[in-house]
């Protein structure tokens, strides 16, 4: 089985900051990180290649220096690992990124299964996953919470969606984004660390890609941030002490009056 | 001519709440751009009553696109049929809820349409010298706000957050019309087939459709201790969720967790006890309408963001909680 795992650094979630003129996250001096919620879509290829064989290949689009999460990929036990990386795909949003991931995807040839996170830290849109199953044509299940068994090129899986768990017989090849009810992801090990050092890792460009200019990069896409602008955060609220019986109920006393007054209860 | 699209979502023939929601925010937009708001229902069951109340709750039209092999959502057959009706009628404008389908099927359509998606979006709005659409979604984990905009590209899709905005107030008297697509053979996709649900019914709770949350964390102690959570969530006719820390330990189920790697809620009424307010949970609550919090820490940074904050003991609080209001609810009978 041949399991292909896009991934994305993003700036570390405590400290983003953001150029308000282009709306591009700033990168420069910020830690950055493997999208946390991709550790679950490689922790879910990793064990599905250890029940069934195979392969797993970590995929990511971004500047050069992305190479460190591609890195660590290898070194939780990714096979190899490709960086997607032109000057043109600055600026894409989700249906540029889409395509050009779903691109270097098809340039790598034969494949079983996609596993994606369920959506990045920065962005946050979740669409990425969905965006490059449907360039690829193939079938997509997304918060998927359990993998089951593979039979005859299905595999049965679990979504988490609201109304409980919708349960799914799947062909391959398809695209999951996964949950972090999946699995608990493994640390890098000091053999992975090892061969993530000296592992070779091809860069896919727009050239070497074949892909068309006009749906690259910031001109290629439909979207554009206009305004970025920080919420209020606070909101003035109320503070009440609550340290002892007497206290305590003439705190509750208040909080009932207050919820009274915003037609809560 | 334009449109203003929603799309209707529904389940065992009933349409969802937010299903209304998207009508009142389609109706702002079509009645700014003077033009008409269609709803699409793509499902099984969903009864001509069921469709009339689109219409009367803000749409004009009504597109109705049933078969029993649309009764469950299928990303590929729903994509499949929205493709062909933006292929059809060229609407300027769809928007669907910012749910598991939704934001499934959004992304799907939209790379086949060249179309560009906003997602989870909670202020939308029409600019006035170009007619385009305005689409405001938190990102970086609700720590910013962004505009974006679609200006050369048509259709402009969004999702939007479920309970961000209110239905319109029934109105009889509207008249529209309801179309009915016929659905043939090649219109689904037959590669993924539905086996079935699973509700894990003790423990299984749909947090992001619930107008009011308690929310427990660390700070609760122990798994029995949830049950002054379950109470007080049963009395203000609630739902309880959780914060990480809550859930890693065994305490409550994953469907309960709230924050970054959780759910996104924004009910009317968020509690939340034992909960320091890490920027990870934040993320999940931001736009909560009402957030109250109940923490012995004064410097808790739950507290900060609070409208309301009690500094006390979640053990001593939550009873006294629970009983005045009881004691209010006996007043009232
Ligand atoms: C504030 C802000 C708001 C934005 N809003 C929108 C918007 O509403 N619509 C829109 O189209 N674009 C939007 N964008 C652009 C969008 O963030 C980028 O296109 C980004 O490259 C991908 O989207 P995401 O971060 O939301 O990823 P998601 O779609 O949330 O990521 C889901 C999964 O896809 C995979 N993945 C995502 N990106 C990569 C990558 N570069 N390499 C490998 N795998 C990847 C990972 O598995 C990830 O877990 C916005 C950007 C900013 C800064
Ligand atoms: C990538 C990533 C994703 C994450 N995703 C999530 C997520 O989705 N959701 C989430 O919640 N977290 C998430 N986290 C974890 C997050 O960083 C915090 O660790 C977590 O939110 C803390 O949970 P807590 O508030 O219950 O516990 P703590 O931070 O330990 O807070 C417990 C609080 O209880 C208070 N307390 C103690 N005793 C009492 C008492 N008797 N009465 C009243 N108050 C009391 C304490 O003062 C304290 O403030 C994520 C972290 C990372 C790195």
């Amino acid at each position: 089985m041949r399991i292909i795992v896009p991934i994305k650094q993003v700036p570390e979630t405590s400290n983003v900051k953001m150029d308000p003129v282009t709306g591009t996250v700033i990168r420069a001096g910020v830690e950055t990180v493997v999208n946390p919620l991709d550790l679950y879509a490689l922790e879910a290829a990793l064990r599905l290649k250890a029940q069934h064989g195979g392969t797993v290949t970590a995929i990511t689009m971004g500047p050069p220096p992305a190479i460190k999460a591609l890195k660590e990929a290898v070194a939780m036990g990714c096979d190899d690992a490709v960086l997607v990386s032109d000057r043109k795909f600055g600026g894409s949003d989700t249906w540029a990124t889409s395509y050009t991931l779903a691109q270097a995807v098809r340039k790598l040839g034969a494949y079983d299964l996609i596993i994606a996170g369920e959506r990045a830290t920065d962005g946050d849109t979740a669409q990425v996953g969905p965006g490059i199953a449907s360039w690829l044509d193939i079938p997509i299940a997304t918060y998927v919470a359990r993998i089951g068994a593979l039979a005859e090129g299905r595999l049965t899986l679990e979504r988490l969606v609201e109304e409980g768990y919708q349960q799914l017989s799947v062909p391959l090849p398809a695209l999951l984004t996964v949950v972090k009810e999946i699995a608990v992801p493994r640390l890098p090990t000091l053999r992975g660390k090892k061969a993530a050092k000296h592992c070779d890792i091809p860069v896919f460009s727009a050239e070497n890609m074949g892909l068309d200019p006009s749906f690259l990069g910031l001109k290629g896409s439909p979207t554009k941030v206009v305004k970025i602008d920080a919420p209020k955060v606070t909101r003035g609220g109320k503070t009440v002490q609550a340290g002892d019986d007497e206290a305590v109920s003439a705190a509750v006393g208040q909080l009932i009056g207050f919820l009274e007054e915003k037609g809560l209860v | 001519m334009s449109f203003v699209w929603t799309v209707a979502e529904h389940a065992h023939g009933e349409l969802k709440a937010v299903s209304f929601e998207l009508l009142a925010r389609g109706r702002k937009l079509a009645d700014k751009l003077g033009t008409p708001l269609a709803a699409v229902v793509i499902g099984d069951q969903v009864s001509e009553a069921r469709m009339r109340e689109l219409i009367e709750r803000g749409a004009d039209k009504v597109y109705s696109v049933q078969d029993p092999r649309l009764a469950h959502f299928v990303c590929e057959s729903y994509a499949r049929i929205l493709s062909t009706l933006i292929k059809t009628y060229r609407p300027d404008i769809i928007l669907a809820a910012a749910t598991s389908s939704g934001r499934t099927l959004m992304p799907y359509v939209a790379v086949k349409a060249r179309a560009g998606l906003t997602a989870d979006c909670t202020e939308l709005d029409i600019e006035a010298e170009t007619g385009n659409l305005l689409q405001t979604r938190p990102a970086i984990g609700g720590n910013i706000m962004a505009t974006i905009k679609t200006p050369n590209h048509r259709p402009q899709m969004a999702t939007v957050r479920p309970k961000s905005s209110k239905p319109l107030p029934k109105d009889t008297s509207r008249h529209g019309e309801i179309i009915t697509i016929p659905v043939d053979d090649g219109m689904i996709d037959t590669r993924v087939s539905v086996l079935g649900y699973r509700k894990d019914a003790a423990d299984f709770v749909n947090l992001e459709e619930a107008d009011i949350v308690v929310a427990g964390g660390k700070g609760m102690k122990k798994a029995e201790h949830f049950s002054l959570l379950n109470n007080l969530a049963q009395t203000l006719g609630g739902v309880v969720g959780a914060s990480r820390e809550a859930v890693d330990r065994g305490w409550i189920g994953y469907p309960h967790q709230i924050g970054l790697s959780g759910k996104t809620i924004s009910p009317k009424l968020y509690i939340g006890a034992g909960i320091s307010g890490s920027i990870q949970h934040l993320a999940g609550i931001k736009t909560s309408e009402v957030i109250v919090s109940v923490n012995n820490d004064p410097d808790a940074n739950l507290h900060k963001i609070a409208d309301f904050a009690i500094v006390g003991d979640a053990f001593q609080v939550l009873p006294e909680l629970q009983r005045q209001l009881k004691l209010r609810k006996g007043r009232a009978e």
